[in-house]
């Protein structure tokens, strides 16, 4: 059996690779793909444990999770499309109108 | 009958009532209607007087004490507002409602023909407004039930004193422009305020050694006290003979008195002759028992008043205004009476005092009458000349109450000369006008207790005579010295109608206290009020001397001043054999002038020096402007606002904000708008959170 430590350095970069993708990335879209990387990162996590530790609670979470990531996936998706309405770009660096 | 003890408080408020409709309604009502009412408040009081008078008859002169408010109830101190039925305070009520009454009908007429000479007819209401108030306040005096009440009453009657000296306020006796008439009422008052401060301490002290004012209680532990502390009501009675000085013009407080002629006629009648000036002879009637206990006191108040009724006596004969007589014979007669009451003659007092009410108040109005007539006359010229010759008329200063402008108008007002007459009579004490009884009576009481006194006021009796003989004769008889007096015009009936009543009391006057065996009605009367009184039969040798000393007087007057009339401009015959000695009676001995330099000038001085070395130069100037203001501002300007508000607090919270400032400048460069920085910082935070949380 795959010992759980291969499972979490696995999500563990998982989630860097999502959280690089966030941050440097410029493609909104591209960044929305990210974060659903680190979410499905945790996701792996929370199975790897459940597997480990043989309780249930880990899978209930995935599945909020899921729900969760596909609602917000609802709502990022039509504020990209709102923005490129706008702005005909959806370039993460063009949205800068909050600058201090 | 008793029912009828239940109307006592009527007699203060009825006068109440009359002012109160003439203030509210006197401005539609005219001259007739405000008289009117007044009179008629007046006159309603002396009718429950009378049936106050008729209750006490009836019920054999037992006092009653009528509660009718609470006042004063602090802790254990209680003072209601009783009133006090007796013999004596029922006496005083008569007296001054009647008098009061005939009074108010006298003014009805005088201050109609006044108002119009110094040409102010609003002042007509005001006048009598004044009047029931005066009546309001002399009934509270002497109907209360406790010396606080008294005093009320005391200070009450006082305050209308000064509000009708100062009536005419904005000019002089001679309706110039000037403030002479409201320094004369600033004087009574002020002189006034001087005893009443005595009467104040008589009152204090008794508070605190009687533990009361109530007239009942403090006589009936007066004995006690008097046994344990004699001092204490030797005290209290010598604080209020200076109250009794100051109210009843004695020695050395009189001297307000004679200026309070200032006011108009009928006050000067009512209130600085008839009514208000005796309160000080019923305050000393009042207080009997303590008086009696202390012979000592008594005497001093007997000097007193023996050394003022001769003392005026003499300052009258100098006198050359008519009213100023009259003015220095009420302080004799007053004199007269508290002498009388000082010796614990207390019934002779009182008659005094009540036939005094009656020739005095009828002397006056004759005064005040004759005076009418001669501004009638000085008028009636003044219009003639306006005629004939343009507006070249007399001497703008004419002053119809002098003496010297007068002569020979028997003839021109035959019906005032006769009641001045009658009025002189009685005051002389002629047999067998009222003032020969009662004056008697005194004397007969100072010849048995007091020979000092008794002869003090036999030769005041005497002098009595000899001034008003000679202003019958200067006023009367002889040539008019002055054109006004020539052209004399009689007064109305109006006027002359209440002093045919006053006329009538003084003839008759003498009657309440015969001192014959089976009257004495007076004393009897009082007797169930002051105990102790006797009544003295006639005493010829006493009775005859001073009638004998009377006449002598007349006929002297009538030798210096009937045989040979004065003539215009001529000096006072007695002014060449008397010299100096007329010179001090004709300037009332310098009294004024003593007082002027002795007490006001010192005064003044100090005062001044108060007013502007200590209080502005020292108080405001150095401690006020220098050190309390100079330390102040200092203060505050350095340390307060300077150092400690500016420096300090401002600067602070200025520093504080210029630290908001930068800051917000400082961070404002994070807030980029990128939100790739803003999730690189989430994740720094959350790195950092987490890697504390592993590393703790």
């Amino acid at each position: 059996m795959v010992p759980v430590t291969y499972y979490l350095a696995l999500s563990a970069i998982l989630f860097t690779m999502g959280a690089l993708g966030v941050l440097i990335r410029r493609n909104a879209l591209i960044i929305f793909m990210s974060v659903e990387l680190m979410l499905n990162a945790a996701n792996l996590a929370f199975v790897a444990f459940t597997r480990t530790f043989e309780i249930l609670d880990g899978q209930v979470f995935v599945f909020f999770v899921m729900a969760v990531a596909a609602a917000e996936v609802a709502v990022g998706l039509a504020l990209i499309v709102a923005i490129f309405r706008s702005k005909r770009s959806i370039d993460v660096d063009q949205m800068s109108s909050l600058k201090g | 009958m008793e029912e009828l003890f239940k109307l006592v408080p009527l007699v203060v408020f009825l006068p109440v009532i009359g002012l109160l409709v003439n203030i509210i309604f006197g401005g539609r009502m005219g001259e007739k209607a405000i008289g009117a009412v007044a009179s008629a408040a007046s006159g309603l009081a002396f009718v429950v007087s009378i049936l106050l008078g008729i209750a006490l008859w009836t019920g054999h002169g037992e006092a009653h004490v009528v509660p009718f408010a609470d006042w004063i109830k602090i802790g254990t101190l209680d003072i209601p507002w009783n009133f006090r039925v007796d013999t004596l305070s029922v006496t005083m009520m008569l007296a001054v409602s009647c008098v009061g009454t005939l009074i108010h009908i006298y003014a009805i007429g005088y201050m109609h023909e006044d108002v119009r000479f110094k040409k102010d007819e609003k002042r007509y209401r005001r006048f009598f407004v004044f009047m029931n108030l005066f009546i309001a306040m002399m009934m509270i005096l002497v109907s209360g039930d406790s010396y606080l009440m008294l005093f009320v009453g005391w200070e009450g009657v006082g305050l209308c004193s000064f509000l009708l000296i100062g009536f005419w306020y904005d000019m002089d006796t001679l309706g110039r422009p000037s403030w002479a008439n409201a320094n004369a009422a600033k004087k009574a008052f002020i002189t006034n305020r001087i005893g009443d401060f005595g009467f104040l301490l008589a009152g204090m002290a008794m508070f605190w050694y009687f533990g009361s004012v109530q007239f009942g209680e403090v006589f009936g532990i007066a004995e006690q006290i008097a046994a344990a502390q004699p001092g204490v009501i030797v005290a209290i009675t010598l604080f209020m003979l200076i109250g009794v000085a100051g109210k009843s013009a004695q020695i050395p407080l009189y001297v307000w008195l004679p200026d309070a002629m200032a006011g108009p006629t009928p006050v000067s009648a009512l209130i600085h002759a008839a009514t208000m000036v005796t309160a000080g002879v019923y305050l000393v009637a009042r207080s009997w028992p303590l008086y009696s206990l202390v012979p000592n006191a008594q005497y001093i108040v007997a000097m007193v008043g023996a050394v003022t009724a001769l003392f005026a006596a003499t300052i009258a004969v100098g006198q050359y205004d008519i009213k100023k007589v009259l003015a220095y014979s009420t302080i004799s007669q007053l004199g007269f009476m508290v002498a009388a009451v000082g010796m614990g003659a207390y019934v002779a007092g009182m008659f005094h005092l009540v036939t005094h009410a009656f020739f005095k108040a009828l002397l006056f109005l004759s005064a005040g009458s004759v005076i009418l007539g001669l501004e009638r006359g000085h008028h009636h010229l003044a219009h003639h000349d306006s005629h004939q010759e343009g507006h070249k008329g007399h001497e703008d200063v004419f002053d119809p109450g002098d003496m010297r402008n007068m002569g020979g108008l028997r003839k021109r007002m035959p019906v005032t000369f006769w009641l001045y007459l009658i009025g002189t009579l009685a005051l002389a004490g002629i047999f067998p006008f009222a003032g020969f009884w009662s004056k008697d009576e005194i004397l007969l009481d100072a010849r048995l207790h007091y020979p000092g006194v008794y002869w003090l006021l036999t030769i005041a009796a005497f002098f009595t005579a000899f001034y008003m003989g000679r202003q019958i004769w200067m006023v009367f008889f002889g040539k008019p010295r002055h054109e006004a007096a020539a052209h004399a015009q009689e007064s109305k009936p109006i006027i002359t109608a209440p002093l045919m009543v006053l006329a009538a009391l003084s003839i008759l006057g003498g009657a309440l206290n015969l001192p014959f065996e089976g009257f004495h009605n007076l004393t009897h009367w009082l007797e169930h009020t002051i105990e102790g009184v006797e009544g003295l039969p006639l005493n010829w040798g006493v009775a005859g001397l001073s009638t004998l000393l009377a006449l002598i007087a007349i006929f002297i007057s009538w030798l210096i001043y009937g045989r040979k009339p004065l003539e215009t401009g001529q000096k006072d015959p007695l002014k060449k054999p008397l010299g100096f000695i007329f010179t001090g009676m004709e300037n009332k001995w310098f009294v004024d002038e003593g007082y002027q330099a002795v007490f006001l000038k010192p005064y003044t001085a100090i005062s001044r020096f108060l007013a502007e070395v200590v209080d502005w130069r020292f108080w405001h100037d150095w401690f006020h402007e220098k050190v309390i203001a100079g330390t102040y501002n200092w203060l505050s300007n350095n340390v307060l606002s300077l150092a400690i508000d500016t420096r300090g607090i401002d600067a602070f919270f200025n520093g504080l904000g210029a630290l908001v400032k930068q800051a917000a400048v400082g961070l404002r460069r994070i807030q980029n708008g990128f939100v790739r920085s803003y999730a690189l910082a989430v994740l720094l935070g959350v790195v950092v959170m987490l890697g504390y949380l592993l590393l703790k």
